[in-house]
Protein backbone atom coordinates (compact mmCIF):
# COMPACT_ATOMS: atom_id res chain seq x y z
CA UNK A 1 0.00 0.00 0.00
CA UNK A 2 1.62 3.29 -1.05
CA UNK A 3 0.66 7.13 0.04
CA UNK A 4 1.94 9.84 -2.02
CA UNK A 5 1.10 13.53 -0.78
CA UNK A 6 -2.20 12.52 0.70
CA UNK A 7 -4.27 15.24 2.11
CA UNK A 8 -7.78 15.57 3.09
CA UNK A 9 -9.54 18.79 4.22
CA UNK A 10 -12.47 18.64 6.04
CA UNK A 11 -14.27 22.13 4.75
CA UNK A 12 -11.26 24.81 6.23
CA UNK A 13 -9.42 21.95 8.73
CA UNK A 14 -6.63 19.62 7.02
CA UNK A 15 -7.07 16.50 8.82
CA UNK A 16 -4.05 14.74 6.53
CA UNK A 17 -1.03 17.09 5.23
CA UNK A 18 1.03 15.73 2.42
CA UNK A 19 1.46 11.93 3.80
CA UNK A 20 3.77 9.39 2.13
CA UNK A 21 4.10 5.63 3.40
CA UNK A 22 4.91 2.69 1.69
CA UNK A 23 3.86 -0.24 3.44
CA UNK A 24 4.80 -3.64 2.98
CA UNK A 25 2.82 -6.96 2.37
CA UNK A 26 3.25 -8.39 5.78
CA UNK A 27 3.54 -5.90 8.46
CA UNK A 28 2.03 -5.04 11.22
CA UNK A 29 2.17 -0.64 11.80
CA UNK A 30 0.70 1.41 14.90
CA UNK A 31 -0.50 4.23 14.07
CA UNK A 32 0.27 7.03 17.25
CA UNK A 33 -0.99 9.93 17.96
CA UNK A 34 -3.94 12.17 20.05
CA UNK A 35 -7.49 12.54 19.39
CA UNK A 36 -7.98 14.37 16.19
CA UNK A 37 -4.16 13.65 14.91
CA UNK A 38 -5.70 11.97 11.85
CA UNK A 39 -5.42 8.39 12.52
CA UNK A 40 -9.16 7.46 11.66
CA UNK A 41 -9.07 9.67 8.60
CA UNK A 42 -5.93 7.60 7.00
CA UNK A 43 -7.83 4.32 7.93
CA UNK A 44 -10.39 5.62 6.22
CA UNK A 45 -8.73 6.96 3.32
CA UNK A 46 -6.68 3.30 3.43
CA UNK A 47 -10.39 1.58 3.29
CA UNK A 48 -11.52 3.79 0.86
CA UNK A 49 -14.11 5.27 2.45
CA UNK A 50 -13.07 8.77 2.01
CA UNK A 51 -11.27 10.02 -1.31
CA UNK A 52 -8.25 12.47 -0.71
CA UNK A 53 -8.39 16.28 -1.28
CA UNK A 54 -5.04 15.79 -2.88
CA UNK A 55 -2.29 13.21 -3.15
CA UNK A 56 -2.88 9.26 -3.84
CA UNK A 57 -3.44 6.10 -2.76
CA UNK A 58 -2.08 2.89 -4.59
CA UNK A 59 -2.72 -1.00 -3.75
CA UNK A 60 -0.60 -3.34 -5.23
CA UNK A 61 0.03 -7.01 -5.64
CA UNK A 62 2.80 -7.92 -6.37
CA UNK A 63 3.77 -5.15 -9.36
CA UNK A 64 0.35 -5.15 -10.27
CA UNK A 65 -1.72 -1.76 -9.16
CA UNK A 66 -5.48 -2.99 -7.77
CA UNK A 67 -8.60 -1.90 -8.99
CA UNK A 68 -10.85 -0.17 -6.21
CA UNK A 69 -13.40 -3.58 -6.32
CA UNK A 70 -10.31 -5.90 -6.05
CA UNK A 71 -8.76 -3.70 -3.42
CA UNK A 72 -12.15 -3.86 -1.26
CA UNK A 73 -11.79 -7.90 -1.49
CA UNK A 74 -8.73 -8.04 -0.10
CA UNK A 75 -9.62 -5.20 2.80
CA UNK A 76 -10.89 -5.69 6.44
CA UNK A 77 -12.11 -3.14 8.43
CA UNK A 78 -12.69 -3.08 12.22
CA UNK A 79 -13.73 1.27 12.29
CA UNK A 80 -14.68 3.35 15.63
CA UNK A 81 -18.20 2.09 15.79
CA UNK A 82 -19.59 -1.87 15.41
CA UNK A 83 -20.45 -1.73 11.63
CA UNK A 84 -22.85 -4.41 12.39
CA UNK A 85 -26.90 -3.63 12.63
CA UNK A 86 -28.55 -4.37 16.37
CA UNK A 87 -31.74 -5.42 14.95
CA UNK A 88 -30.46 -8.40 13.41
CA UNK A 89 -28.72 -11.44 15.01
CA UNK A 90 -24.75 -11.96 15.27
CA UNK A 91 -25.05 -15.03 12.56
CA UNK A 92 -28.11 -12.76 10.62
CA UNK A 93 -25.33 -9.77 10.46
CA UNK A 94 -22.23 -12.23 8.99
CA UNK A 95 -24.42 -14.06 6.23
CA UNK A 96 -25.52 -10.40 5.29
CA UNK A 97 -22.07 -9.44 4.83
CA UNK A 98 -20.85 -12.95 3.50
CA UNK A 99 -23.09 -12.60 0.73
CA UNK A 100 -22.09 -8.84 0.12
CA UNK A 101 -18.51 -10.39 -0.18
CA UNK A 102 -20.11 -13.26 -2.30
CA UNK A 103 -18.67 -15.32 -0.27
CA UNK A 104 -19.01 -19.28 -1.31
CA UNK A 105 -21.68 -20.95 1.63
CA UNK A 106 -22.37 -17.97 3.62
CA UNK A 107 -24.38 -19.00 6.57
CA UNK A 108 -21.94 -21.90 6.85
CA UNK A 109 -18.73 -19.01 6.49
CA UNK A 110 -20.68 -16.96 9.19
CA UNK A 111 -20.84 -19.95 12.05
CA UNK A 112 -17.36 -20.85 11.61
CA UNK A 113 -16.62 -16.80 11.70
CA UNK A 114 -18.13 -16.63 15.19
CA UNK A 115 -15.66 -19.69 16.56
CA UNK A 116 -13.00 -18.14 17.36
CA UNK A 117 -14.65 -14.89 18.59
CA UNK A 118 -16.26 -16.97 21.06
CA UNK A 119 -20.15 -16.28 19.73
CA UNK A 120 -20.92 -19.28 18.64
CA UNK A 121 -23.59 -19.68 21.48
CA UNK A 122 -24.72 -16.50 20.86
CA UNK A 123 -25.13 -16.74 17.38
CA UNK A 124 -28.74 -16.60 17.45
CA UNK A 125 -29.11 -13.47 19.51
CA UNK A 126 -30.03 -9.71 18.30
CA UNK A 127 -26.84 -7.60 18.49
CA UNK A 128 -29.00 -4.98 20.24
CA UNK A 129 -28.50 -7.14 23.59
CA UNK A 130 -24.53 -7.77 23.56
CA UNK A 131 -22.26 -6.12 25.42
CA UNK A 132 -19.84 -3.40 23.84
CA UNK A 133 -16.81 -6.23 24.40
CA UNK A 134 -19.08 -8.58 22.42
CA UNK A 135 -20.11 -6.74 20.25
CA UNK A 136 -16.17 -5.29 19.11
CA UNK A 137 -15.56 -9.23 18.63
CA UNK A 138 -18.59 -9.74 16.34
CA UNK A 139 -17.07 -6.50 14.37
CA UNK A 140 -13.72 -7.99 14.18
CA UNK A 141 -15.53 -11.35 12.95
CA UNK A 142 -17.27 -9.01 10.32
CA UNK A 143 -13.65 -7.79 9.84
CA UNK A 144 -12.18 -11.26 9.30
CA UNK A 145 -15.31 -13.01 7.32
CA UNK A 146 -13.07 -12.84 3.72
CA UNK A 147 -9.74 -13.75 5.29
CA UNK A 148 -8.37 -10.35 4.10
CA UNK A 149 -5.18 -9.68 3.29
CA UNK A 150 -4.62 -6.52 4.96
CA UNK A 151 -6.72 -5.65 7.93
CA UNK A 152 -7.45 -1.72 9.34
CA UNK A 153 -8.28 -1.44 12.76
CA UNK A 154 -8.93 1.61 14.33
CA UNK A 155 -8.69 1.28 17.92
CA UNK A 156 -9.68 -1.91 17.95
CA UNK A 157 -8.88 -2.61 21.96
CA UNK A 158 -11.63 -0.71 22.69
CA UNK A 159 -14.67 -2.02 25.12
CA UNK A 160 -12.75 -5.05 25.37
CA UNK A 161 -11.76 -6.25 28.91
CA UNK A 162 -8.25 -7.60 29.98
CA UNK A 163 -9.53 -11.47 28.73
CA UNK A 164 -11.04 -9.79 25.43
CA UNK A 165 -7.77 -7.85 24.85
CA UNK A 166 -5.56 -10.66 25.52
CA UNK A 167 -8.10 -12.51 22.95
CA UNK A 168 -7.79 -9.51 20.51
CA UNK A 169 -3.49 -9.70 20.79
CA UNK A 170 -3.34 -13.57 20.26
CA UNK A 171 -5.35 -13.03 16.80
CA UNK A 172 -3.37 -9.96 15.46
CA UNK A 173 -0.25 -12.41 16.23
CA UNK A 174 -2.15 -15.52 14.32
CA UNK A 175 -3.29 -12.66 11.54
CA UNK A 176 0.11 -11.13 11.79
CA UNK A 177 2.02 -14.55 11.29
CA UNK A 178 -0.32 -16.30 8.38
CA UNK A 179 1.16 -13.21 6.49
CA UNK A 180 -1.77 -10.71 6.91
CA UNK A 181 -0.89 -7.01 6.70
CA UNK A 182 -2.25 -5.09 9.86
CA UNK A 183 -2.52 -0.83 10.46
CA UNK A 184 -3.85 -0.56 13.29
CA UNK A 185 -4.71 3.06 15.52
CA UNK A 186 -4.25 2.91 19.01
CA UNK A 187 -3.99 4.37 22.33
CA UNK A 188 -2.42 3.52 25.80
CA UNK A 189 -0.52 0.21 26.71
CA UNK A 190 -2.50 -3.04 25.53
CA UNK A 191 -1.97 -6.74 24.55
CA UNK A 192 -2.38 -5.72 20.24
CA UNK A 193 0.96 -3.77 20.81
CA UNK A 194 2.96 -7.30 21.01
CA UNK A 195 2.72 -7.86 17.15
CA UNK A 196 3.50 -4.19 16.08
CA UNK A 197 6.57 -4.38 13.70
CA UNK A 198 6.62 -0.85 13.01
CA UNK A 199 5.37 2.19 14.56
CA UNK A 200 4.14 5.90 13.07
CA UNK A 201 3.23 9.05 15.01
CA UNK A 202 0.77 11.01 13.88
CA UNK A 203 0.05 15.12 14.84
CA UNK A 204 -1.93 17.46 13.13
CA UNK A 205 -2.68 15.37 10.29
CA UNK A 206 1.12 14.67 9.68
CA UNK A 207 3.72 12.25 10.07
CA UNK A 208 6.29 12.89 12.74
CA UNK A 209 7.85 9.73 13.89
CA UNK A 210 8.61 6.28 12.06
CA UNK A 211 10.07 3.30 13.41
CA UNK A 212 10.40 2.04 9.84
CA UNK A 213 10.61 -1.00 8.11
CA UNK A 214 13.23 -2.53 9.69
CA UNK A 215 13.09 -0.16 12.78
CA UNK A 216 11.91 -1.15 16.51
CA UNK A 217 8.90 -0.12 17.38
CA UNK A 218 8.69 -0.42 20.69
CA UNK A 219 10.64 2.84 21.88
CA UNK A 220 7.95 5.13 20.33
CA UNK A 221 5.45 2.66 21.39
CA UNK A 222 6.67 3.32 24.71
CA UNK A 223 7.20 6.85 24.71
CA UNK A 224 3.08 7.44 22.72
CA UNK A 225 2.42 5.30 26.34
CA UNK A 226 4.05 7.76 28.74
CA UNK A 227 2.77 10.97 27.14
CA UNK A 228 -0.70 9.33 27.13
CA UNK A 229 -0.80 8.41 30.87
CA UNK A 230 0.82 12.35 31.48
CA UNK A 231 -2.02 14.16 29.92
CA UNK A 232 -4.47 12.15 31.23
CA UNK A 233 -3.21 12.79 34.75
CA UNK B 1 -21.43 -9.08 -7.70
CA UNK B 2 -24.48 -8.32 -10.18
CA UNK B 3 -26.58 -5.34 -8.91
CA UNK B 4 -29.45 -7.71 -8.97
CA UNK B 5 -27.58 -9.88 -6.38
CA UNK B 6 -26.75 -7.17 -3.77
CA UNK B 7 -30.22 -5.16 -4.08
CA UNK B 8 -32.12 -8.22 -3.44
CA UNK B 9 -29.42 -8.94 -0.73
CA UNK B 10 -30.31 -5.44 0.68
CA UNK B 11 -33.65 -5.18 0.48
CA UNK B 12 -33.76 -9.06 2.16
CA UNK B 13 -31.68 -7.81 5.30
CA UNK B 14 -34.16 -4.21 5.00
CA UNK B 15 -37.58 -6.58 5.31
CA UNK B 16 -36.20 -8.97 8.08
CA UNK B 17 -35.59 -5.40 10.02
CA UNK B 18 -38.50 -3.93 9.37
CA UNK B 19 -40.98 -7.10 9.80
CA UNK B 20 -39.28 -7.83 13.15
CA UNK B 21 -39.62 -4.24 14.88
CA UNK B 22 -43.20 -3.21 12.71
CA UNK B 23 -42.01 0.54 13.75
CA UNK B 24 -42.18 2.12 10.53
CA UNK B 25 -45.42 0.38 8.73
CA UNK B 26 -47.62 0.72 12.35
CA UNK B 27 -46.44 4.34 12.84
CA UNK B 28 -47.27 4.86 9.32
CA UNK B 29 -50.28 3.16 8.97
CA UNK B 30 -51.58 5.31 12.13
CA UNK B 31 -50.41 8.73 10.70
CA UNK B 32 -52.00 8.15 7.30
CA UNK B 33 -55.10 7.26 9.18
CA UNK B 34 -55.40 9.97 11.55
CA UNK B 35 -54.75 11.99 8.70
CA UNK B 36 -57.87 10.63 6.34
CA UNK B 37 -60.48 10.87 9.55
CA UNK B 38 -59.73 14.39 10.13
CA UNK B 39 -59.75 15.29 6.73
CA UNK B 40 -63.08 13.21 6.67
CA UNK B 41 -64.45 15.05 9.74
CA UNK B 42 -63.10 18.69 8.28
CA UNK B 43 -64.58 18.62 4.84
CA UNK B 44 -67.66 15.92 5.76
CA UNK B 45 -67.55 15.87 1.66
CA UNK B 46 -70.93 14.54 -0.47
CA UNK B 47 -70.09 11.75 -2.56
CA UNK B 48 -69.55 13.98 -5.68
CA UNK B 49 -67.01 16.24 -3.64
CA UNK B 50 -65.25 12.85 -2.47
CA UNK B 51 -65.00 12.37 -6.01
CA UNK B 52 -63.67 15.22 -6.94
CA UNK B 53 -61.35 16.66 -3.98
CA UNK B 54 -61.32 12.73 -2.13
CA UNK B 55 -58.27 11.49 -4.07
CA UNK B 56 -55.83 14.70 -3.99
CA UNK B 57 -56.39 14.33 0.08
CA UNK B 58 -55.98 10.29 0.30
CA UNK B 59 -52.18 11.39 -2.22
CA UNK B 60 -51.32 14.22 0.39
CA UNK B 61 -51.60 11.52 3.22
CA UNK B 62 -49.56 9.48 1.52
CA UNK B 63 -46.98 12.19 0.48
CA UNK B 64 -47.01 12.68 3.88
CA UNK B 65 -46.86 9.25 4.72
CA UNK B 66 -43.47 9.07 2.55
CA UNK B 67 -41.67 11.67 3.93
CA UNK B 68 -42.15 10.28 7.69
CA UNK B 69 -41.61 6.84 6.62
CA UNK B 70 -38.22 7.22 4.13
CA UNK B 71 -36.51 9.29 6.83
CA UNK B 72 -35.38 6.08 9.07
CA UNK B 73 -34.15 4.41 6.09
CA UNK B 74 -30.63 6.31 6.46
CA UNK B 75 -30.63 7.22 9.51
CA UNK B 76 -31.15 3.81 10.67
CA UNK B 77 -27.56 3.10 9.02
CA UNK B 78 -26.06 5.38 11.32
CA UNK B 79 -26.60 3.78 14.59
CA UNK B 80 -23.42 1.39 14.12
CA UNK B 81 -22.05 3.65 10.83
CA UNK B 82 -23.00 0.23 9.09
CA UNK B 83 -23.58 2.34 5.53
CA UNK B 84 -19.89 2.53 6.10
CA UNK B 85 -19.79 -1.50 6.16
CA UNK B 86 -22.30 -1.32 2.99
CA UNK B 87 -19.84 0.83 1.02
CA UNK B 88 -16.55 -1.39 2.35
CA UNK B 89 -18.63 -4.21 0.28
CA UNK B 90 -17.39 -4.84 -3.00
CA UNK B 91 -20.68 -3.81 -4.86
CA UNK B 92 -22.55 -1.06 -6.86
CA UNK B 93 -23.25 1.90 -4.79
CA UNK B 94 -26.84 2.42 -6.35
CA UNK B 95 -27.42 -1.15 -5.31
CA UNK B 96 -27.60 0.19 -1.79
CA UNK B 97 -30.17 3.05 -3.31
CA UNK B 98 -31.79 0.06 -5.09
CA UNK B 99 -32.09 -1.97 -2.44
CA UNK B 100 -33.65 0.36 0.39
CA UNK B 101 -36.16 2.04 -2.93
CA UNK B 102 -37.54 -1.38 -3.13
CA UNK B 103 -37.67 -1.75 0.62
CA UNK B 104 -39.37 1.93 1.08
CA UNK B 105 -41.61 1.22 -1.81
CA UNK B 106 -43.08 -2.09 -0.54
CA UNK B 107 -43.78 -0.80 2.86
CA UNK B 108 -45.37 2.25 1.39
CA UNK B 109 -47.63 0.47 -1.00
CA UNK B 110 -48.66 -2.16 2.08
CA UNK B 111 -49.52 1.18 3.95
CA UNK B 112 -51.80 2.38 0.82
CA UNK B 113 -53.30 -1.10 -0.03
CA UNK B 114 -54.33 -1.39 3.79
CA UNK B 115 -55.84 1.91 4.23
CA UNK B 116 -57.81 1.93 1.11
CA UNK B 117 -60.71 0.24 1.88
CA UNK B 118 -60.67 2.84 5.04
CA UNK B 119 -60.64 5.41 2.38
CA UNK B 120 -63.23 4.34 0.44
CA UNK B 121 -65.68 3.72 3.48
CA UNK B 122 -65.11 7.31 4.55
CA UNK B 123 -65.55 9.20 1.72
CA UNK B 124 -68.12 6.70 0.12
CA UNK B 125 -66.77 5.75 -2.99
CA UNK B 126 -66.67 3.09 -4.73
CA UNK B 127 -63.47 1.10 -5.76
CA UNK B 128 -64.11 -2.21 -6.47
CA UNK B 129 -64.90 -1.92 -10.01
CA UNK B 130 -61.59 0.04 -10.88
CA UNK B 131 -59.36 -1.64 -7.99
CA UNK B 132 -56.66 -2.67 -10.69
CA UNK B 133 -56.70 0.37 -12.64
CA UNK B 134 -55.91 2.10 -8.82
CA UNK B 135 -53.36 -0.12 -7.89
CA UNK B 136 -51.38 0.26 -11.32
CA UNK B 137 -51.75 4.70 -10.48
CA UNK B 138 -50.86 3.71 -6.75
CA UNK B 139 -47.68 1.62 -8.11
CA UNK B 140 -46.54 4.23 -10.53
CA UNK B 141 -47.30 7.10 -7.93
CA UNK B 142 -45.86 5.08 -4.87
CA UNK B 143 -42.88 4.16 -7.24
CA UNK B 144 -42.32 8.32 -8.11
CA UNK B 145 -42.04 8.35 -3.89
CA UNK B 146 -39.89 6.12 -3.12
CA UNK B 147 -37.53 6.32 -5.70
CA UNK B 148 -36.94 10.22 -4.76
CA UNK B 149 -38.07 10.30 -1.36
CA UNK B 150 -34.74 7.52 -0.60
CA UNK B 151 -32.38 9.73 -2.08
CA UNK B 152 -33.43 12.67 -0.32
CA UNK B 153 -32.91 10.27 2.54
CA UNK B 154 -29.69 9.40 1.80
CA UNK B 155 -28.70 13.24 1.50
CA UNK B 156 -30.44 14.56 4.40
CA UNK B 157 -29.20 12.03 6.58
CA UNK B 158 -25.70 13.72 6.56
CA UNK B 159 -27.27 16.95 7.52
CA UNK B 160 -27.96 18.98 10.80
CA UNK B 161 -31.95 19.60 10.70
CA UNK B 162 -32.31 16.20 8.42
CA UNK B 163 -35.71 15.78 9.77
CA UNK B 164 -37.01 19.32 9.09
CA UNK B 165 -34.75 18.68 5.67
CA UNK B 166 -36.51 15.97 4.36
CA UNK B 167 -39.86 17.26 3.74
CA UNK B 168 -38.07 20.82 2.39
CA UNK B 169 -36.29 19.18 -0.41
CA UNK B 170 -38.84 16.18 -1.16
CA UNK B 171 -42.38 17.88 -0.99
CA UNK B 172 -41.90 20.83 -3.67
CA UNK B 173 -40.21 18.11 -6.28
CA UNK B 174 -42.84 15.47 -5.66
CA UNK B 175 -45.52 18.70 -6.59
CA UNK B 176 -45.70 17.42 -10.55
CA UNK B 177 -46.00 13.93 -9.10
CA UNK B 178 -48.85 14.61 -6.66
CA UNK B 179 -50.97 16.19 -9.28
CA UNK B 180 -50.57 13.55 -11.75
CA UNK B 181 -51.20 10.75 -9.09
CA UNK B 182 -54.81 13.02 -7.82
CA UNK B 183 -55.47 13.73 -11.30
CA UNK B 184 -55.33 10.17 -12.95
CA UNK B 185 -57.22 8.71 -9.91
CA UNK B 186 -59.76 11.78 -9.78
CA UNK B 187 -60.78 10.59 -13.47
CA UNK B 188 -60.50 7.06 -12.32
CA UNK B 189 -63.23 7.64 -9.43
CA UNK B 190 -65.79 9.95 -11.57
CA UNK B 191 -68.70 8.31 -13.33
CA UNK B 192 -67.86 7.57 -16.09
CA UNK B 193 -64.68 6.19 -15.02
CA UNK B 194 -61.50 6.59 -17.15
CA UNK B 195 -57.82 5.39 -16.89
CA UNK B 196 -56.00 8.46 -18.02
CA UNK B 197 -52.86 7.23 -20.69
CA UNK B 198 -51.53 10.80 -20.68
CA UNK B 199 -51.44 10.45 -16.81
CA UNK B 200 -50.03 7.32 -16.86
CA UNK B 201 -47.39 8.23 -19.00
CA UNK B 202 -46.61 11.15 -17.27
CA UNK B 203 -45.94 8.95 -13.53
CA UNK B 204 -43.97 6.14 -15.94
CA UNK B 205 -41.94 9.27 -17.20
CA UNK B 206 -41.11 10.68 -13.23
CA UNK B 207 -40.02 7.41 -12.26
CA UNK B 208 -37.94 6.61 -14.94
CA UNK B 209 -36.16 10.16 -14.94
CA UNK B 210 -35.67 10.08 -10.88
CA UNK B 211 -34.44 5.93 -11.42
CA UNK B 212 -32.08 7.59 -14.20
CA UNK B 213 -30.55 10.12 -11.80
CA UNK B 214 -30.07 7.91 -8.85
CA UNK B 215 -28.74 5.35 -10.76
CA UNK B 216 -25.75 8.04 -12.52
CA UNK B 217 -25.34 9.94 -9.48
CA UNK B 218 -26.02 7.49 -6.33
CA UNK B 219 -22.52 6.45 -6.02
CA UNK B 220 -22.10 10.49 -4.92
CA UNK B 221 -24.86 10.78 -2.40
CA UNK B 222 -23.39 7.97 -0.07
CA UNK B 223 -19.69 9.49 -0.16
CA UNK B 224 -18.93 10.88 3.47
Amino acid sequence: MSFRDVEKRYGMRLALRGISLELGAGECVALLGHNGSGKTTLLKIAAQLARPSRGKISFYAGATELSPDAVKVRVGMVAHHTLVYDELTAEENLVFFAKLLQLPNATERARQSLEPVGLARRAGDLVRIFSRGMRQRLAIARALLASPELVLLDEPAAGLDPEGQQWLGGTLASLHASGCTILMSTHGRNEAHASVTRAIRLENGAITHDSGPDGNPQNLMAMAAVREEGDSE
Amino acid sequence: MSLVHATATILAKELRTEFRSRELLGTTVVFVLIVLVLFSFTFDPTTSESRRFGPGLLWLAFLFAGSLMLQPSFLREQANDTLSALRLAPIDPFSILAGKMAANFLFLLLVELILLPVFAVLYNLAILPVLWQLILILVLGTLGVTTTGTVFAAVSAQARLRELLLPLLLLPVLAPLLVGSAEATVLLLRDPSELSEVWLVFLAAFDVVFLTAAWLFGAYLLEE
